[in-house]
């Protein structure tokens, strides 16, 4: 156990030079190969110095499963014929929803290994073609297929349990997880990129008329929590979970640059540095040691905090994954900015706003950007790389100085989790 | 050496047999009600048969009413959501399961702590599942 809980340095140092994402949402038309050179031309038209594409040595791009949502495997070589850079080494990564998060971290140590000095990162998932039902099941493949899984649990259902054990414990109630989803559709509103840019109060009012426009009669929503507590508007998925609980399910790819801290300033002006990396393991949740929590993201946010030398004091700003509200809300304490069972609290009083003193998915989250499962990861790092560059529009950050910003990707429901440390060095 | 600490065995005393059956490590004495050949605590590889009791508590739950292809063709669905959850055995590991015999449409009314006991009746013979119903 003793070496688990080592101290540990990268070779060389790391910095991201260029980050890129499609848009996120459903489209038919394309496949994950498009979605992947889209993201590619967002991120090489928006670099400092461009781009000379067959500069890049390697690549690692994170996937879940191509196999089960278009029926195509083996995905690494078409991203690299479809950006031309063949024979250049390309590797997938599959660990669920953390995918691209592992992806990051393995381009991160081939540059720290001395390997290479430029590698490309990424993920991409194609997951609309797919009915609801169908999505669900391949979802669940994520969890325990011999005991979880049969015992009739689903994605939502493993994150339904744990908000159950979580009300349990502590005063969480269902209006602090759709508190969650509205302060990510606020967000989302500011994005651009988003799949949902529209805050609830407006899916509410283009709702009602829809049904006036039809004729019929308008429900009496005053509120976006009115809204949202319409079983027929916001039906359940997994008790306590409802549909606005849940990340939706999204088209998307996501990449960035990782090269060399020394030669960083030949590509960026504003490089900004990978000063940690953790990546975790964790048990079934009915085999954890709690049934509020998840481990991985705990040793993970440790590995990464110590290796950047940073307490959760210097961070600025959080992009969590919330592939479900109550996600959020553990990862907050997960990640030691609120302590077990402060997380509902803090959502209350805004701390987790854009302008809180916790300001939590920036980007809309995956609840409002939208949910790619192999891009999430990495696109949780294009939302830190264009705040710490103060380049983030609209939703920007507006705090003084902001230097240190995290990113929490887990993978199933805790199997896996990467945290990373991102930083803007003076 | 061959052994059969995996879920087929797992499934069949489920089924055949009506008994939930896991393994004790001998070295250590941890006790998984998942059988597999290597105690994960000690990481000693001498593992034997352990029955338990089929007595839980309910530790958590959700009532799910986007179902897998699966349990749709069993009739579930957004009017007839089920409940799944995590239980506590009596001999002190948790396992995820079926919770039988409660109201998938009434979660209120579903008490965690509350005790359950292991349920045969709606075993599918096909794609067996863990169950437990109140006691």
């Amino acid at each position: 156990m003793a070496t688990i809980n080592k101290k540990r340095q990268l070779g060389r140092q790391v910095a991201i030079v260029g980050a890129g994402l499609s848009q996120f949402g459903a489209f038919p038309e394309k496949d994950s190969r498009d979605l992947f050179v889209e993201a590619f031309q967002d991120m090489v038209q928006n670099m400092d110095h461009g781009l000379d594409v067959t500069d890049i040595e390697c690549a690692y791009v994170g996937n879940y499963s191509s196999d089960l949502f278009e029926n195509q495997g083996h995905t690494a070589p078409i991203i690299a014929d479809w950006l031309g850079i063949t024979p250049v080494p390309v590797t997938r990564i599959e660990n669920a929803c953390a995918s691209s998060g592992s992806a990051l971290r393995e381009g991160v140590m081939a540059i720290a290994s001395g390997m290479y000095d430029v590698v490309l990162v990424g993920g991409m998932e194609k997951m609309t073609n797919l009915p609801t039902e169908g999505v669900t099941d391949v979802l669940a493949s994520a969890a325990d297929g011999l005991y979880e899984v049969p015992a009739g649990l689903t994605f939502p259902g493993i994150f339904g349990a744990i908000a159950k054990a979580h009300m349990d414990r502590y005063e969480t109630n269902l209006d602090h997880l759709l508190k969650v989803g509205i302060k990510n559709h606020n967000n989302g509103a500011l994005n651009p990129k988003a799949q949902f840019q529209q805050t609830i109060t407006a899916m509410m009012e283009r709702r009602k008329s829809r049904v006036q426009e039809r004729g019929q009669t308008v429900p009496d929503w005053q509120t976006d929590m009115d809204f949202l507590n319409d079983a027929q508007a916001n039906p359940w998925i997994a008790w306590p979970l409802r549909l606005y609980d849940c990340a939706p399910i999204t088209d998307g790819a996501s990449c960035v640059l990782l090269v060399s801290a020394e030669i960083a300033h030949n590509f960026s002006e504003v490089p900004i540095s990978v000063a940690g990396i953790g990546q975790a393991t964790g048990k079934p949740l009915h085999d954890s040691d709690e049934l509020t929590s998840l481990s991985a993201a705990k040793a993970a946010s440790q590995q990464a905090y110590d290796m950047a030398g940073v307490t959760v004091a210097n961070i600025d700003l959080a992009e969590v994954h919330d592939c479900f509200t109550i996600a959020e809300i553990v990862a907050s304490e997960d990640l030691g900015f609120f302590a077990p069972g402060e997380g509902p609290r803090a959502v209350d009083e805004g701390r987790t706003a854009l302008d809180g003193d916790h300001p939590i998915n920036t980007s809309g989250g995956l609840k409002a950007k939208g949910h790619p499962v192999g891009a999430s990861g990495v696109g949780q790092v294009v939302e830190i790389y264009h705040q710490l560059r103060g380049e983030a529009g609209a939703r920007q950050v507006k705090k003084a100085n902001l230097t240190v910003g995290i990113t929490h990707n887990v993978g199933g429901t805790g199997g896996t989790c990467v945290v990373n440390v991102l930083r803007r060095e003076s | 050496m061959a052994n059969d600490f995996n879920s087929h065995t797992f499934y069949n005393k489920l089924k055949e047999d009506r008994q939930l059956v896991g393994v004790k490590c001998t070295a250590c004495g941890h006790l998984s009600p998942e059988p597999r050949p290597m105690c994960p605590e000690c990481h000693g590889f001498d593992m034997e048969w352990h029955q338990f009791s089929g007595k839980a508590t309910l530790s958590t739950f959700t009532c799910i009413s986007v179902v897998p292809v699966l349990m749709a063709e069993k009739g579930y669905g957004r009017d007839n959501p089920y409940c799944s959850g995590i239980v506590t055995l009596e001999e002190g590991p948790r396992i995820s399961a079926r919770i039988n015999g409660v109201d998938g449409n009434n979660p209120q009314s579903i008490k965690t702590g509350m005790d359950v006991i292991l349920d045969f009746d709606d075993l599918d013979i096909e794609f067996p599942s863990l169950a437990f119903k109140p006691a």
